[in-house]
């Protein structure tokens, strides 16, 4: 019906004490839109969702939410946000039917209404067997889909998820992914933040890349590795003593090039027959690779490589 | 990108040394962790005496209407709060850093990668404490001192009394808390049921004897009332005969090192399966 | 999933609220109740039990032990009552103290920042009014029964020899209204546990010293004027004329004191809120 964004980010700012944390980032999301934020740890990603749901106060620029200030109208903006946050901060004292239902209550929500949505969530998040176990005795996996029963005990419009899967093991991410991906399919605004690439590629519409608090790139992942990287990635090793004496050699056959201490990175659209080249030539590198390029080429090429701690 | 050395470490060596000294590393790396903690430790340690023999000492004593087993109450209730302070620092050592170092911090389980040994870890926990119930008592002994709440040289011996106490007390809680695997509510029973009690009717306010018989079991009970009793006597010459003497030591050591000897076992138990 | 919008009429009523506190309060402590109560449902009732042990063993040791020692006291109208009846009182007033900072300071410190419960709830439309309040109504509900458990012993024990004691329950709750107010605003200044070390240095001096194990008259007269600006001593000498329905002018200071320090208390831990929940 609207086309009206669902969250307005103008120059937002966060500070604590000496350490910008968030440095005048600017952003919009539509409704229905899956949006991502993706960046480095420390980057400022979660402050900026905590700043979002109002429990963290700006230090400048504006923000809108469903078209309120959320640290004006705190209450009335969470009521129709879901949130799920890093860490789960499920209630530890309460088992987990109960968790949803207080978590509910919380909202004003009625008992009459929360006592059947506990048990559709419970089912939604494949722990209906586990409907009066005890927080603590559940696994991290379990844990995870709990919170994220209890973000949608509101039948939230947006659905904040910070790093949704983070710790997770490979079955217990590709629930969570469809889980996910059917909310979207259901008109719920996603926003997210995480640090796998793939992720970004499997749900966001569209995404921003964040750096020591700014936004440092921004587009569909797409665009993002047309823009940032090419097509395909050839990724070859001469030992550790060779790969920079190959430097030369290969900057003469194609232009874009990274040489990392154990590796070689060429960037081509044709991937395959440039490794051919290689070959034809004689370079005997010890191993080789064709990939597609993903977010992570156009990631680590915009955050740098160095650690991040 | 930096390369790790190698340079050729003997690690038979190593593990020979840690094999014989495991527990003394381990007591030094615990003794360090305590460094954040310091300067609330000391002041702590230097102003709880002042003001328990300023309350108790100075203030009950001034209502306490004769003197008490022949001496002055500030005599009588020196020795006993000293005892008291000391211990109490050894059971509250002796159980949520022991659950922590299992649970929470997990230092047990890094301690047990490198070649320390289960049973050294125990040992090594009981000497580091002791560094910090030395200090403890003989900063209490030097208050106290200015307070003019010792008759007699020999009341130096109260230190080493008060850390023995102090060890009978923390190593059989720290022997329980290593069994346990849950932030439960064992503690809370422990400290309501078992270690309060012990405080209450350890003598040290007042005379066990005051108490009805029925009660005065608790305090026989109690590592506290053993080191009181033992304080007392190096103090101001408390009349114990010569037997129950021997009964306060050998009650105190046996603690101790039975907690301790239980304490091997419990933290094999839980770090080897 | 139902698309029908129950949340409706609930962002209704959050929208047609307004001033400053719209940010800060949506008018449901009372959900933040029900999970106080709910948890205590599924807690081990023992734990409650023991905890009535702490103050009435307290209270028998030293009654009998060093009653055995000091015979008889002053009492609030200066005659002389027994050391158990003297101390009675003054550690029915602590526990209070206790029980208030302990839920304020420790618990609260524990919510923020180890257990995250109060990240969870702030997630929801919850405001830090609505959190705060509810967990002060939990602290006082818990102070509450410790009080009426502990009066109990002292009725049984014959330590108190006026019906006024009766009001010495709803006391305990300003005392604990007063104490835990202030200890929220403290507690939004702390940043690790090492501060928590310090609560304390201040709670146990204040408990040995405010005439709650001897007179008052024990101390120099100017030092006595130090102890008369404690809370705790205010608390302890008016539970004691509570216990003896003796009542004189200063019985209205003690009175005025707390509710003092309740309004200051509850000022200052609104002003600090924001700093408390939200970084």
């Amino acid at each position: 019906m609207q086309r009206v964004p669902v969250i307005e980010a103008r120059e937002l700012t966060k500070t604590f004490g000496d350490f910008t944390a968030v440095d005048a980032i600017s952003f919009e999301v539509a409704p229905g839109e899956s949006f991502g934020l993706l960046g480095p740890n420390g980057a400022g990603k979660s402050t900026t969702m905590r700043m979002i749901g109002g429990t963290s106060l700006r230090t400048s620029g504006s923000l809108r939410v469903l078209g309120l200030d959320p640290e004006e109208h705190g209450p009335e903006v969470r009521a129709s946000l879901g949130v799920v946050p890093q860490q789960d901060a499920l209630d530890e004292e309460l088992r987990a039917r109960d968790n949803l239902i207080v978590y509910g209550r919380y909202f004003g929500l009625p008992l009459s209404y929360l006592g059947p949505k506990a048990d559709e969530l419970l089912e939604f998040a494949q722990l209906t067997e586990k409907a009066n176990a005890k927080v603590g005795a559940l696994s991290g996996g379990m844990k995870r889909r709990l919170t994220i029963a209890r973000g949608l005990v509101n039948e939230p419009r947006i659905l904040l998820l910070d790093e949704p899967t983070t710790g997770l093991d490979p079955q217990a991410r590709h629930i969570l992914w469809d889980r996910l991906f059917r909310l979207k399919e259901q008109g719920v605004t996603l926003v997210l933040t995480t640090h796998f690439m793939d992720e970004a590629e499997q749900l966001c519409d569209r995404l921003v890349v964040i750096d020591k608090g700014r936004i440092v790139a921004e587009g569909s992942p797409q665009e993002l590795i047309r823009q940032y990287a090419t097509r395909e990635v050839v990724e070859v090793r001469f030992g550790s003593a060779r790969n920079a004496e190959m430097e030369g050699v290969l900057r003469s056959i194609t232009e874009r090039i990274e040489v990392l201490p154990d590796r070689i990175l060429l960037y081509d659209d044709a991937g395959e027959s440039l490794l051919d080249e290689i070959n034809r030539r004689g370079l005997n590198p010890l191993t080789s690779l064709v990939r597609r390029s993903s977010l992570e080429d156009v990631f680590l090429r915009l955050t740098g490589r160095s650690l991040i701690d | 990108m930096t390369e790790v050395s190698f340079t050729g470490l003997d690690h038979a060596a190593l593990a020979r040394r840690t094999r014989r000294w495991g527990w003394l590393q381990y007591a030094g790396y615990r003794q360090a962790a305590e460094k954040p903690f310091f300067w609330t430790a000391f002041v702590t340690a230097l102003g709880n005496p002042v003001l328990y023999l300023v309350a108790m000492g100075l203030g009950l004593g001034s209502i306490v209407d004769a003197d008490v087993e022949g001496v002055r109450y500030l005599w009588f209730v020196a020795p006993g709060l000293l005892v008291a302070t000391v211990v109490s620092t050894g059971a509250q050592f002796g159980t949520w850093p022991i659950f922590a170092g299992f649970k929470w911090q997990r230092f047990y389980y890094s301690a047990h990668a490198a070649p320390i040994e289960p049973w050294q870890l125990p040992l090594g926990e009981g000497v580091a404490i002791s560094v910090r119930l030395l200090v403890q008592a003989a900063l209490f002994w030097l208050v106290a001192w200015a307070f003019g709440a010792w008759p007699s040289a020999s009341s130096l011996w109260i230190v080493p009394i008060a850390m023995l106490a102090a060890m009978a007390m923390f190593a059989p809680l720290m022997a329980y808390a290593a069994t346990l695997e849950e932030e439960g509510l064992q503690f809370t029973f422990v400290q309501r049921l078992v270690v309060m009690p012990m405080f209450l009717f350890a003598g040290t306010l007042f005379p066990l004897a005051s108490m009805p018989i029925y009660l005065q079991w608790i305090g026989w009970l109690s590592p506290m009332w053993h080191g009181t009793q033992l304080a007392r006597v190096a103090s101001y010459g408390l009349a114990v005969p010569g037997w129950l003497l021997a009964v306060h030591i050998v009650f105190l050591v046996a603690c101790v090192v039975g907690g301790l000897w239980v304490a091997a076992h419990t933290f094999t138990r839980r770090l080897v399966r | 999933m139902t698309s029908g919008d129950v949340m409706a009429p609930i962002r209704e009523r959050l929208g047609r609220r307004s001033g400053v506190w719209r940010g800060l309060y949506a008018g449901n402590a009372r959900a933040v109740v029900e999970r106080g109560f709910r948890v205590i449902r599924t807690q081990n009732w023992a734990v409650i039990a023991t905890g009535f042990f702490e103050p009435v063993f307290y209270l028998l040791a030293m009654g009998v032990g060093m009653g055995a020692l000091v015979g008889s006291v002053p009492g609030p109208d200066g005659r002389p009552i027994s050391y158990a009846m003297y101390i009675a009182p003054a550690l029915l007033a602590t526990s209070a103290m206790n029980g208030a900072i302990y839920d304020s300071v420790n618990n609260t410190f524990f919510k923020l920042r180890y257990s995250k419960l109060y990240e969870g709830m702030l997630a929801t439309s919850l405001g830090p009014l609505d959190v705060a309040l509810g967990e002060i109504f939990m602290a006082l509900f818990r102070g509450l029964l410790y009080a009426m458990g502990f009066l109990a012993v002292i009725g049984l024990m014959g330590l108190a020899t006026s019906w006024w004691a009766l009001a010495m329950i709803p006391v305990a709750l300003l005392i604990a209204l007063g104490f835990a107010s202030l200890g929220f605003a403290v507690t939004s200044f702390m940043k690790s546990f090492q501060q928590l070390e310090l609560v304390p240095l201040v709670l146990l001096p204040m408990f040995l010293l405010s005439a709650t194990l001897f007179p008052i008259t024990v101390y120099p007269e100017p030092l006595q004027w130090v102890i008369m600006a404690l809370p705790l001593w205010h608390g302890v000498e008016l539970m004691r004329q509570l216990s003896v329905g003796f009542f004189d002018g200063a019985t209205v200071v003690h009175v005025g004191y707390f509710l003092v320090m309740s309004v200051i208390g509850i000022i200052a831990a609104s002003v600090r809120l924001r700093k408390l929940f939200l970084r």
